[in-house]
């Protein structure tokens, strides 16, 4: 594929994830905005994807190589602390034991 | 594995995100749509160590470690209340990464100047630019979060004039780049003016315009990542940014029709300074006719009411107050009285944060109630017990065209039948404006810490 053809494939799913995104994360209520943002941090993590590209290229010159050591590092520091933190949120949303005055008074 | 086989299993991940943010839309599904999410980043990192152009190496393997380990005992030792700054700790770090990732993409390419497509350069300069910008700014606003410096706006004479001259030599760097002229040193410049304009732009922020401003640098990230997928070609990275970004993006709408303020507004109006004569007004206020009471009086007023709503603001978390609260309720329950939460869309530092701490405390998610289910109740409400809330009940927003929050939408708690208002001083709220709530002859206010007031309430209720 050319590389203007590729640029276009990669535009078209860039702006189709803009629209699915805000589709999707319209349904969200704001109950759950925080863990919301903490689950979208988590998943900006992907950029560890690319990090680890840079890190584990063949062989790098100095400064690649260590960007790519740091750019690996925060990427996985991102990764597992958004989805652990995310995790610790939402177990604590419960609907509950019912309540005790069960009877809502007027 | 060849790309294309990567990209294919990717696809997995790309699916798994939308599905964990799908998830989100239920508080009963979320948790799952979480672990689903997490399944798919494990994948994605697994194929890309599988990748045919990845050396698996101590860089790789000792930077995951670190990076890993630090995440994970970090999420898991942090308290509630400190949720915020960690939001913005790791919203900061992908920022830095993806910044990072263009620095070393640029340098690779540097050595064969014109080998770089015009896109490919311009997506390193938005990775490099969006991403250093995140990185600083989140971590000025982890630092003013944890207190490590003053929550208040830092403004100083030619503030805006300054930020915008820097973000025009950034920008005149990257545009050099796209141009051709591929020296190292531009990019530098432009990483290191991004992190200076990224310190600069939130510090002028005020702490209660944070959720604003954490929705917003989350959305910068994403869309960082985004533009590291163009410089790689990667299709999960483009399609995880965008999502994102689009995240973000609506969020910091968001907050800022809660606010009734432009996002222009609340990142460059420096909201929340100490103006001049504030401290006269308020003054005045305190020496009309504010009504403070005992914690009997408030216990009683409680115990014998058949509707309570609490309006728990960023007082609330700063004193760690939300499980006392919640006992407080489950005692007022056992006394038949009716217990709902009224949640400004803005309370607290960032977007639901009300939420997370009540949930924290156990508080049954249908009792919390969002502004617009809440204000009409208020009429039927025995007794609306403020807990370090200020501006999300300030009447002078309905009704004083002169006042700095006129227009946004409060909660109506002065339609209560009483009012109980916990505060630790009279001093002016966060914004330094007057509230003419204190003064509402329906209004008692109830001074000290609140956790401390508040466990004072419960044993004054459970003498009852």
């Amino acid at each position: 594929m050319s590389h203007f053809a590729q640029l276009v494939v990669e535009l078209t799913i860039l702006a189709l994830a803009i629209f699915l995104g805000f589709e999707v994360i319209s349904k969200v209520p704001t109950l759950l905005h925080t863990p919301l943002m903490s689950g979208t941090n988590a998943i900006h993590g992907i950029v560890i994807v690319a990090a680890m590209l840079v890190a584990g290229a063949a062989h790098p010159d100095s400064l690649t190589g260590w960007v790519g050591f740091a750019a690996v590092m925060l990427g996985a520091a991102n990764v597992v602390g958004g989805f652990v933190v995310t995790d610790r949120m939402l177990e604590m949303f419960k609907k509950r034991e019912p309540r005790q005055s069960e009877g809502e008074r007027e | 594995m060849s790309r294309d086989w990567a990209n294919l299993l990717y696809l997995v991940t790309i699916i798994c995100f939308i599905l964990a943010l799908r998830f989100l839309s239920s508080p009963t599904r979320a948790r799952l749509g979480n672990w689903i999410g997490a399944a798919g980043m494990t994948i994605a990192i697994v194929v890309t160590l599988a990748h045919d152009g990845v050396h698996i190496g101590w860089r790789i393997i000792v930077g995951g470690a670190i990076g890993g380990v630090f995440g994970a005992v970090a999420a898991r030792r942090v308290r509630m209340t400190a949720m915020p700054q960690m939001v913005a700790l790791f919203n900061g770090v992908g920022g830095g990464a993806a910044a990072l990732v263009s620095l070393a993409e640029f340098h690779n390419h540097a050595p064969d100047p014109g080998r770089l497509h015009g896109d490919v350069s311009i997506a390193i300069i938005a990775s490099a630019l969006i991403g250093s910008v995140s990185f600083a700014g989140s971590m000025v606003a982890f630092a003013k979060l944890q207190e490590l410096i003053g929550g208040r706006p830092i403004t100083y004479p030619g503030q805006k004039f300054g930020n915008l001259a820097l973000l025009a030599l950034v920008a005149a760097a990257g545009i050099a780049i796209v141009a051709g002229a591929e020296q190292q040193w531009l990019l530098w410049a432009l990483l290191f003016g991004s992190l200076l304009f990224g310190v600069l732009f939130v510090l002028p922020i005020g702490g209660a315009d944070m959720p604003v401003v954490i929705s917003l640098l989350n959305a910068f990230t994403g869309l960082a990542a985004a533009a590291t997928g163009f410089e790689l070609n990667s299709n999960v990275l483009i399609v995880s940014g965008a999502l994102v970004g689009a995240s973000g993006t609506l969020l910091t709408m968001m907050m800022g029709a809660a606010m009734n303020r432009s996002i222009g507004n609340v990142l460059f109006g420096a909201f929340g300074q100490v103006q001049a004569g504030a401290g006269a007004g308020a003054a005045a206020v305190s020496d009309g006719t504010v009504r403070a009471a005992t914690a009997d009086d408030v216990a009683i007023m409680l115990a014998y009411a058949h509707k309570v709503v609490v309006v728990p603001g960023y007082g609330m978390a700063v004193a760690q107050a939300q499980h006392a609260v919640r006992e407080l309720a489950d005692e007022l329950e056992k006394k038949g009285v009716h217990v709902d939460y009224a949640i400004h869309p803005v309370a607290g530092r960032m977007p639901g944060h009300m939420n997370v701490l009540l949930a924290e405390a156990n508080v049954p998610y249908p009792a919390l109630k969002e502004m617009d289910e809440i204000n009409p109740e208020f009429p039927q409400t025995d007794v609306a017990l403020v807990i370090g809330a200020n501006d999300v009940v300030n009447p002078a927003a309905r009704s004083d065209p002169g006042s700095p929050i006129y227009g946004m939408p409060i909660l109506d708690v002065d339609n209560a039948k009483h009012i109980v208002v916990m505060k630790r001083s009279m001093n002016p709220g966060f914004a330094g404006i007057d509230n003419p709530l204190f003064v509402d002859p329906k209004t008692v206010m109830l001074f000290g810490d609140a956790k401390e007031s508040v466990a004072r309430l419960v044993a004054g209720v459970k003498t009852l």
